[in-house]
């Protein structure tokens, strides 16, 4: 029986293995996001969260698995054609500052530009767009160099919007930002994955922001998916221990009624 | 001024006019000694267009191999080809009896097959490393060089010969070599300019790069065989000349910022101005005897060059 009311999920990530020559280092990845869906993807250092990320968005190989996006497999995309239907937002670090913001961001419109790098109209109005989405239209001309991390990372979010996806890829966006440009940069990411209906998979280290953003978290630990579902479901004490070795107690965030953790020790 | 000045002086003014007298609309007659013309157009001009394609072939390929590399100090020396190529028109010297019209097509097989063992050496799995690839470029740009100076030894007769030419001689003279080297020069000049707009998406980085939709494995081959392309050009028709494929895109890139689809055209401007200019100090601090460009460049492009590392700590214009 065919629900009409229920759209096939936007990504979708089929029994997904990846190798580092011999080594494993994805072994039988599931995953479905929706449209205007956020997963988080957590797990310790060296679980496997980047080169999850590196695998979907074709900088590295798959080994076995299939991942779709509408519905289509991507393992035979070309470059232009993957960055057509999945973006990253890498973290903000070793940026090259000889660009202004505005040229960061059209860049975003490579897979769309010729071998030239002529931009049509509609790539012209789609970078002034994710500029304004942003908040960085104010900086169009500054250098990326002049500019603050925060703001950096902003203009990587309006580079990867301005590529005009349906799913997006985060890795770490909050990393070396301090505590008031993430607390801003996680309140624009949630509105523009509402508002754009964008289905998108975020690697995040703060467990507890990943659980006040996240519709659902997928913990991995050794290449492996641990737990998968609900912030309340995944973030307990038992997955934590087991994948991160470490005691955690969780409450109910009294003002926001967000599922919390909390070190036990 | 480049032509005007030389061995036997021609005075600017007439140098222009005799130019200008050659155009149909012209017509200017002028007081000038008939050997006059004979100088300027059978031995000065050609080598001034010469001269010029070569500057703009370093600086053109320099600023390229820069982009390429995301590293500023990289230069058509650093990944082996000029090595290779002068290797290349070193052994067509070296053989008797072969014309010397033979010597740019040995330069560039050498630069060719140069950049091929460097890039399979470099090769680790499907993709190249720049590290790995600037490794293998300087082992193998020293493998080249010692082969020539091992050839240069043991043939005497071609020994002052060669080492002009390595120094940077621009010897080459007259309308013939210009024909057989425009082609070369202006392909892979016009090659490099159509690559910029990848080099911009490439100072993401490989990985972003890729995930902006940019077919990186083949742009890398694309801009490493129009900047050898450029770079055997002028090894072959020029001789080896240090710098200006260092120096010119610095500046270039100090004063006009860093977007490569600017920075490669006027690096290519810049390239060819300087070469001319240091040509003229070539031809002219020594008078009437004629000093090797590349010794000018070296001497004038090194300490720019350390200058500009002393600037470079304190100041971000990368």
């Amino acid at each position: 029986m065919v629900n009409q009311n229920i759209d096939p999920p936007v990504l979708q990530i089929c029994s997904l293995y990846a190798n580092y020559g011999d080594v494993i280092a994805l072994k039988d990845i599931n995953l479905d996001v929706q449209r205007g869906e956020i997963v988080g993807l957590i797990g310790p250092n060296g679980a496997g969260k980047t080169t999850l990320i590196k695998v979907l968005s074709g900088v590295m190989n798959v080994s076995a698995g299939e991942v779709l996006i509408n519905q289509k497999g991507i393992s035979t995309y070309s470059p232009s054609q993957r960055a057509r239907a999945i973006a990253v937002v890498p973290q903000a670090r070793q940026l090259g500052g000889a660009f202004s913001v505005e040229q960061a961001v059209l860049l975003g419109r490579t897979a769309y530009l010729g071998f030239l790098g002529k931009p049509a109209k509609e790539d012209l109005l789609k970078t002034a767009w994710a500029m304004e989405k942003t908040g960085v239209d104010t900086l169009a001309d500054r250098k990326l160099a002049e500019i603050s991390g925060g703001e950096q990372q902003r203009v990587l979010l309006a580079r990867a919007l301005a590529q005009d996806t349906p799913a997006l890829l985060l890795d770490e966006p909050t990393n070396h930002l301090d505590l008031r440009y993430q607390v801003n940069l996680l309140k624009l990411i949630k509105k523009l994955v509402k508002e754009e209906g964008l289905s998108v998979l975020m690697a995040m280290h703060d467990l507890n922001q990943v659980s006040g953003i996240a519709d659902r978290v997928m913990l991995l630990a050794n290449g492996q998916m641990m737990a998968l579902g609900s912030p309340k479901e995944v973030l307990t004490p038992e997955n934590i221990r087991n994948a991160y070795q470490t005691e955690i107690e969780t409450f109910t965030h009294p003002k926001t009624n967000k599922h919390m953790i909390f070190p036990a020790e | 001024m480049s032509i005007a000045l030389g061995a036997v002086t021609i005075p600017p003014g007439n140098a222009l006019r005799i130019i200008l007298g050659k155009l149909p609309w012209f017509g200017a007659a002028g007081d000038w000694p008939s050997y006059f013309e004979t100088i300027l157009f059978d031995l000065r001009l050609p080598h001034a267009i010469l001269v010029a394609l070569t500057g703009m072939a370093l600086a053109g390929s320099g600023a390229s191999f820069q982009g390429l590399f995301r590293n500023p100090l990289a230069d058509p020396f650093l990944i082996g080809i000029a090595s290779g190529a002068g290797l290349g028109a070193i052994i067509v010297m070296s053989i008797p009896q072969v014309g010397r019209f033979l010597i740019p097509l040995g330069a560039f097989l050498g630069g060719l097959i140069t950049i091929g063992a460097v890039y399979r050496l470099a090769k680790v799995g499907k993709i190249v490393p720049l590290t790995t690839l600037i490794l293998a470029g300087v082992a193998v740009g020293s493998f080249t060089s010692a082969l020539t100076s091992f050839l240069m030894l043991i043939s005497d007769e071609m020994i002052l010969q060669a080492m002009s030419f390595l120094l940077g001689g621009s010897t080459v003279t007259g309308w013939e070599p210009l024909v057989i080297a425009l082609p070369y020069f202006l392909v892979g000049l016009l090659l490099l300019v159509l690559g910029g707009h990848s080099l911009n998406v490439l100072q993401f980085g490989e990985e972003q790069a890729q995930q902006l939709g940019l077919h990186v494995e083949r742009v890398k081959i694309f801009i490493i065989i129009s900047a050898s392309l450029t770079t055997a050009a002028a090894v072959s028709f020029s001789g080896v000349i240090g710098f200006v494929g260092l120096v010119v895109p610095h500046i270039i890139r100090m004063v006009w910022g860093g977007d490569y689809k600017r920075l490669i055209p006027l690096s290519i401007l810049g390239g060819g101005v300087t070469l001319l200019l240091s040509d003229i100090l070539a031809r002219t601090v020594m008078a009437p005897s004629y000093l090797p460009v590349g010794i000018v460049t070296s001497i004038i492009g090194a300490p720019f060059f350390l200058w500009i590392l002393r600037r470079a700590k304190r100041e971000v214009f990368w």
